[in-house]
Parts: C-alpha cells; structure tokens; sequence
C-alpha cells in the first residue's frame, strides 16, 4: 500500500497546535530558524502575530493578554532568552501565567557562533531553578503531542511552559564553512 | 542644571506637578471600568493609595513592562479603554516598547509618564530625562504622534478626557520629588486574580 499522506513540517504542526488551542496572540523576536512558521503565522487571519523589540516586551505583553483573556506565545532564539530572567522571575512565575515560550535553539550541534553558545549553556539552569516547565523537542513524531498536551497543562496549572526546538527538530541554522 | 531639579528637559515650560495629585484626577475620569497598569515604584504605589479598582494591575517587578503589558491588555480586549503608568526611569528601560505601540496603534490605549527625572526609589540619582532625553520627542519619533507634554493640572485632565476617546496617546508629565503616597500589598498572585476578575476575565468568588 502506497502511503501518499504528506508529513506536515514541523512549523506547520506547531502552528496547527496553537490554533487547536486557541492561542491567538504570538509576539516573536525575529529567528532564521523560526522564518516559514513567522510567515505563516502573518498569512493566517486567525493570528495576532507582530515583532516585539526584545524578548522581555514580549513576555510583558503575552501576560496582559492572558489577563485580558487572550492566550499568546512568544518566539525567539537561544541568545534572546539571555533577555527574559527578569520578566520570568518577577513577572511571569510569582503572578502564574501561562506563558508559552518557544525558543529556537542554537549554541549546539553546530554552532559557529560563541555567544549563542554561551547563552545556550545558561538557558536549562535559569529555567531549572525558576520551576519552569521545559521541554526539548528533537522527534518529529513527539512534537504535536508534547505541544498540544503541554499548552493545555500550561493553562489548567497557570504556569509558564518553555519549549526548546533543537536542530535535530529544525534543522537548525547551518555553518556555512 | 542642579541635581536637585526635578522634571524634565523637553518640558521646561510645564508645571512641575504631583504624581498622587495627578493620578487621583485620571482615576476620577474613569467612569467605564478602564483598566490600568502602574509600573513598578512609585506609579503603582500612588495608583494603590488612590484606591484599589479591580480594574488596576500593580507591578511587583519586571521593570520597563507597564507599557507592554497595557498593549497587552488592549489587543486582548478592544472594547476597554488601558493605561499605563509608567516611570521615566521605567519606560527609559524600555523605549523599544514605544515603537511596538506605534505599529500596533491600539486606539484603546493611553500612557501616562510621571516625569521627575529622577531614579526616585533607589536614592533620586538622576536619569537622562533630567539633562538630555526629551521623552515626548522620543514618543514622537518613535511614531506616537499623539504625544504631549502637560502644561499644567487642567491641560492633563483635558489632555486624559481626549485620550480615553481615542488613542494612542502618550501623555507626559513633570512631577515634584515627592515619594508615593501608599505601598501596595506585594502578593502578585492575588494582585493578578483581582485583576482578572475586574476584567471579566475569571469568575469573582
């Protein structure tokens, strides 16, 4: 039997995932990795999606919209998150929202960048000793469970989620020696 | 310029006025259960000792995010009105946030600054709005047209009655270096339930 079903990409699963979610809103801090789900979330009306510039104000403004009862996501890479302790720590954990954070990871399996490499290594800590639910995805086939099941986990607990998509995920951002 | 000046350099001719004076009259405007967001310090402190509205959200932290967090509230609901009250040490964090309402343009939204050019909180060290920065003039270029300075009492009520028709807005003004007058009950969890029930957002209990 000839399987002709097309596997949906992975962008294209987690767009599907917030929208079954109803997550309306999602501020991104622009990623090369992040580029096809960015555009296809502008295209799709069901969508609020803009550029924020920096990744804490978009973490201020997902958690007005989760008070004024609009759930959002936000996008950036591995080098932005360096920018959120503060807003997760003094914001975001004590007043329990539920954030859904989305990072683009680099600083691994590849990296040619040193910084991005160093955030990286600080990223899983700050997240560990702040309680914040993290998950990193590298299987395609785990990816719309993992989603779907941790956004609703994130809003019935009223707690931030971190979803760190590796490269094996994505692809990643490719050196170009 | 002296260190004991207080207020701002683009607003030479306005008033210097007082911060808890000034939110108690944009607190009277409020007749339609208008959400407001005080930035951390004195902003929210003063909102807190104006009168606790379950309609106001008190920042505990996360400086810089008032704005942010207004935008926030305002795409999330459309059809009330949000202020934000904010610092200039505060919103000098966070300038990027001007821009971001600027593309936005939430006609639901207005920000208020309490210029008095001071980091009053940590020991009133100065902060660049008291020698250099003119915070209108970086609302303007940061594509809030809709950005004043006010002049005196009366100009800020006439400015704030305009701005709850329609906005953005951005609404700056001069204040004196008198502390706030409350201090708001720090349990962000209760502060933040509070907020959502007067917003229609989670049952009242």
């Amino acid at each position: 039997m000839n399987d002709t079903t097309v596997r949906a990409t992975w962008h294209e699963i987690v767009l599907a995932s917030l929208k079954s979610n109803n997550v309306k809103l999602v501020v991104y801090v622009p990623d090369k990795v992040f580029r096809p789900l960015i555009k296809a979330l502008h295209a799709d009306a069901f969508f609020t999606t803009f550029a924020a510039t920096r990744e804490e104000e978009a973490i201020g403004i997902v958690t007005g919209a989760w008070m004024g009862g609009m759930r959002g996501a936000v996008l950036m890479q591995t080098s932005g998150f360096g920018t959120i302790p503060n807003a997760l720590a003094s914001l975001v954990v004590p007043s329990q929202i539920p954030a859904l954070i989305f990072v683009s990871e680099r600083g691994t399996l590849g990296e040619f960048n040193l910084g991005q490499a160093m955030v990286c290594k600080t990223m899983r800590p700050v997240l560990d000793s702040l309680g914040v639910e993290t998950h990193t995805i590298t299987r395609h086939d785990e990816l719309a469970f993992i989603i779907d099941r941790s956004i609703k986990q994130a809003v019935a607990t009223q707690a931030p989620v971190t979803f760190i998509l590796s490269p094996l995920l994505t692809g990643g951002k490719v050196f170009e020696a | 310029m002296t260190m004991t000046q207080t207020g701002a350099v683009g607003a030479h001719n306005a008033k210097v006025m007082n911060r808890f004076e000034l939110t108690k009259r944009l607190v009277g405007q409020l007749k339609r259960d208008e959400a407001v967001v005080g930035g951390i310090g004195n902003a929210n402190f003063d909102l807190w000792a104006s009168g606790q509205r379950p309609q106001n959200f008190y920042m505990l932290g996360s400086m810089g995010l008032a704005i942010p967090i207004a935008l926030g509230v305002a795409l999330a609901q459309p059809q009330r009105h949000v202020v934000a009250l904010e610092g200039d040490g505060s919103l000098l964090m966070q300038l990027g946030c001007l821009a971001t309402v600027a593309m936005q343009a939430p006609k639901n939204l207005t920000m208020v600054v309490w210029d008095n050019g001071l980091y009053q909180i940590t020991g009133g060290q100065p902060t660049a709005s008291a020698s250099a920065a003119d915070l209108v003039a970086i609302a303007r270029g940061s594509g809030l047209a809709n950005s004043t300075w006010a002049a005196d009492e009366d100009d800020f009520d006439r400015l704030f009655a305009a701005a709850l028709k329609g906005g953005p807005s951005l609404i700056a003004v001069r204040t004196d270096n008198k502390p706030g007058v409350g201090t708001t009950d720090r349990d962000p969890v209760q502060i933040r339930a509070r907020f959502m029930q007067g917003l229609g957002v989670k049952r009242t209990p």
